[in-house]
């Protein structure tokens, strides 16, 4: 009996720490255009992926600084970043970066992440810009 | 030819497997003697078909067969024959092929040491691992065939991952499979004893040592997954929380449970049902593992639904063999019984407060990886769950759990009094706090993270020596006799808690005083990380194999003596034009200097990152001494019950030596 109770307490102590690591870890994925139109939270840690704009990759003189812009092809957002970007970043290829917006609506990348297929798309990057895309279709087909 | 041949050596394999699985199970059931032998035969028979068609992949890779569509997609005549080699496994179907290798030899294994277990046991256990294999095999012929062609053949293959070309790779999916599938001896163990409705110590005994292998085997596989990720990716992390690698430590988690449940079931006879259980889901999360590294649901859950036959077929083969093997557990566990009873104060009780936490553990993480995956799949949104979730989590159940480790080896079976267990562990206490304050001040800086991971660590040598020491002094005679006169298994545990008290000193200590500087650095120029100064002097072109590019110099001295030059490389490799961060480690058992190029910025000048990993060594040192703990116990003489029957008189003057030997181990 004693143990039954004592099983349940290491549970409720791990579903607390459960619920609470959780509301303050989870990451959510904004689409370019969702942060266009302002559904992005201000002051929040969130992620955001597209394409990196061709000719939009711009290096500080420090040399670790890098600005750059991200596309869902309907929206832009721009990003910076300090420190060294991964391997597979390319301009005209996917990317998503975690950071915050500020208020002059600049991303300011954390984290910029280049994990992906052979087709060097990240997945989230991908479902961005086929949202937009979509999105598209059906303004102009209205 | 070759492939072909490997086809229907599947298909036979196929065919034996389901002998395998069938028979000796309605025969045991039966009590049919001519069904019950066939297990042995039939797992053997299929062995060796499953092992000519892995060798005919292996061929089809190493000989550069591009008409096979796995090898022109997953390989290229460039690359080098070891890790031609190495890409049989590289792909989802290799893999699988890989995989039933693995089950089939660890099938085999238990074929030919079950010489002194009861013919039905070993008829159940084989034939359990039988249709398991018949789960793979269909699932590799009807959905993933390794050996499909490609009409007309490529002219060159699309090339082995670049991430993969590299040595660590070779031996990790390997080991890790190894791990993963040895859980399946577990599995079977329990759903024989399930069956048979025979559940006790010997049955434990038989399980134990299948057990322990395995979880050393993942252990190691973790472990140099997780060392392959250190120096291969070129940032100098260790473990990311990553799902890829969540699949293999759920399964670890479970598995090291297991083993503490098992010693409780073979000395004591209790925890008989929750044995079952954990064998039950340290194998259903190896499954789980699987699949979710293989089966692409991690990349995109979108894409793995494009392709509704791998994802059906997963979903139903997993549906069965959890749900299966639950209902089996739910309907026969109460024949199986509870066995002894033990007071809330005992070793029993520890280790089962152990059991729980480590479970909650792996289902907490279980959460954290398949949460983001549901949520997208019902397109709730998309989330990620990073490190920050699983470090709030895991830190906080593993403590207890820690300190608890620290107590079970010294508290007594059945029922253990607080005061005397006070009395013992007070000295451990002091000796465990007083490093917690002083050694941080010694290696430099006092941080209470520190303080809290040297603490814990402290806290596990010192209960470790404290039980050596009261165990030691329960015997008479010289040291040298006490120390011989231990069995095997106890030092191997010792040594496995031991071993997990190095691996929180390394990750304490790197957490806590790793310098990570990421730097422009022209020639000529110079950073200095702890104590060392980093001079750039310049890249040079290089030309490999099978990929060009640039190899720094960079010139390391400490105090302006020089210790080094540092040679780290950044690579294109020819055919998918990706690009390779090589990172140049000077590795040291006090910790480790870490450069990687980034990339060029101007004027031959470089990004660099040059990073300071004081003892992240340990991380890696203390998961091996942990597996040596695990083998160690593995040779305990009472595994060996054949040998100890026919042999009592030779094992009587054999005792001393082999004892000796265990000691010095």
């Amino acid at each position: 009996m004693v143990i039954i109770a004592a099983g349940l307490g290491v549970l409720a102590l791990a579903s607390a720490l459960v619920l609470n690591a959780f509301r303050s870890n989870l990451v959510f994925f904004f689409s370019p255009s969702q942060v266009a139109a302002n559904q992005a939270p201000q002051g929040k840690a969130f992620r955001i992926g597209g394409l990196v704009e061709t000719g939009s990759v711009k290096r500080a003189d420090d040399g670790l600084t890098v600005g750059f812009r991200v596309t869902d092809t309907a929206h832009t957002i721009a990003v910076v970043y300090t420190g060294i970007l991964p391997d597979l970043f390319k301009e005209g290829k996917g990317v998503v970066a975690q950071g915050r917006l500020g208020a002059d609506g600049v991303f300011a990348a954390t984290e910029v992440l280049a994990k992906h297929d052979e087709n060097y798309m990240p997945p989230d990057a991908a479902h961005a810009i086929e949202q937009a895309q979509k999105a598209q279709q059906s303004v102009i087909s209205k | 030819m070759i492939p072909e041949i490997g086809q229907f050596a599947l298909i036979l394999a196929l065919l034996l497997a389901l002998t395998q699985g069938v028979l000796p199970i309605v025969g045991a059931a039966r009590a049919i003697p001519a069904w019950i032998r066939v297990a042995r035969p039939a797992a053997q028979g299929q062995f060796v078909f499953v092992a000519i068609a892995f060798g005919c992949l292996a061929w089809s890779f190493v000989a550069n067969d591009f008409s096979v569509l796995n090898v022109a997609t997953n390989s290229n005549s460039q690359l080098p024959a070891q890790y031609r080699f190495a890409a049989t496994w590289g792909s989802h179907e290799g893999s699988l092929l890989l995989w039933v290798l693995m089950l089939n030899v660890w099938t085999v294994a238990v074929t030919v040491f079950s010489r002194h277990l009861p013919e039905e046991m070993v008829a159940r256990v084989v034939g359990v691992m039988g249709l398991v294999s018949v789960g793979f095999l269909l699932f590799m012929l009807l959905t993933s065939n390794p050996f499909e062609r490609l009409f007309p053949a490529a002219p060159d293959g699309r090339d082995l991952n670049p991430l993969l070309q590299d040595p660590g790779m070779v031996i990790h999916p390997p080991m890790l499979y190894m791990g993963y599938v040895g859980f399946s001896v577990a599995f079977a163990f329990a759903i024989a004893a399930l069956l048979g409705g025979r559940l006790d110590a010997t049955w434990a005994r038989w399980s134990r040592p299948w057990t322990t292998l395995a979880w050393c085997f993942l252990t190691l596989g973790i472990m140099l997954g997780s060392w392959w990720a250190y120096y291969e990716l070129g940032w100098g992390g260790w473990w990311f929380w990553d799902p890829v690698e969540n699949a293999s430590f759920m399964p670890w988690l479970f598995g090291t449970a297991l083993i503490h449940s098992l010693a409780v079931t073979e000395k004591r006879g209790s925890f008989k049902s929750w044995t079952v259980l954990l064998a039950i889901c340290a194998f259903s999360l190896s499954l789980l593992g699987t699949f979710l590294v293989r089966s692409g649901v991690l990349t995109s859950v979108h894409a793995f639904a494009t392709d509704p036959k791998r994802g059906i077929f997963i979903l139903a083969f997993l549906t069965v063999v959890i749900g299966g093997s639950l209902t089996l557990f739910a309907w026969r566990a109460p024949r199986v019984g509870l066995g002894g009873k033990f007071d809330l104060v005992s070793r029993e009780s520890m280790l089962l407060a152990n059991n729980v936490l480590l479970a909650v553990a792996a289902g907490s993480v279980l959460l954290g990886t398949l949460y983001p995956l549901f949520l997208d799949a019902l397109n709730l949104g998309k989330i990620s769950v990073g490190p920050p979730y699983f470090d709030a989590v895991f830190v906080p159940l593993m403590t207890p759990a820690v300190f608890l480790m620290g107590i079970g080896p010294l508290a007594r079976w059945k029922e253990a009094s607080l005061p005397e267990l006070a009395v013992r562990l007070k000295w451990a206490l002091g000796v465990s706090l007083i490093t917690a304050l002083l050694l941080p001040f010694v290696m430099g800086r006092w941080t209470p993270l520190v303080a809290f991971g040297l603490l814990l660590a402290a806290w596990i040598i010192a209960t470790s020596a404290v039980a050596l020491k009261y165990r030691l002094s329960r015997h008479e005679g010289s040291l040298w006799a006490r120390l011989a006169a231990q069995p095997r298994s106890y030092y191997g545990m010792l040594l496995a808690h031991c071993g997990v008290a190095v691996f929180i000193i390394g990750v304490t200590l790197v957490k806590g005083y790793e310098t990570e500087r990421d730097v422009r650095m022209a020639v000529g120029d110079s950073v200095t990380v702890g104590s060392y100064a980093f001079r750039f002097d310049g890249v040079k072109e290089i030309t490999g194999p099978n990929y060009r590019g640039s190899r720094g110099a960079i010139d390391v001295s400490r105090d302006g003596r020089h210790i080094e030059v540092l040679h780290p490389e950044k690579r294109v490799y020819n055919v998918q034009q990706m690009p390779m961060t090589e990172a140049a480690i000077d590795t040291g058992i006090f910790g480790d200097l870490y450069v990687s190029l980034g990339e060029p910025v101007s004027g031959g000048a470089w990004s660099v990152r040059v990073y300071h990993k004081p003892f992240v060594t340990w991380i890696w040192g203390g998961c091996i001494i942990m597996a040596l703990g695990g083998l160690l116990a593995l040779c305990d003489r009472r595994y060996r019950v054949p040998a100890r029957r026919s042999e009592a008189i030779a094992a009587a003057g054999g005792k001393k030596r082999a004892g000796m030997s265990g000691a010095a181990g």
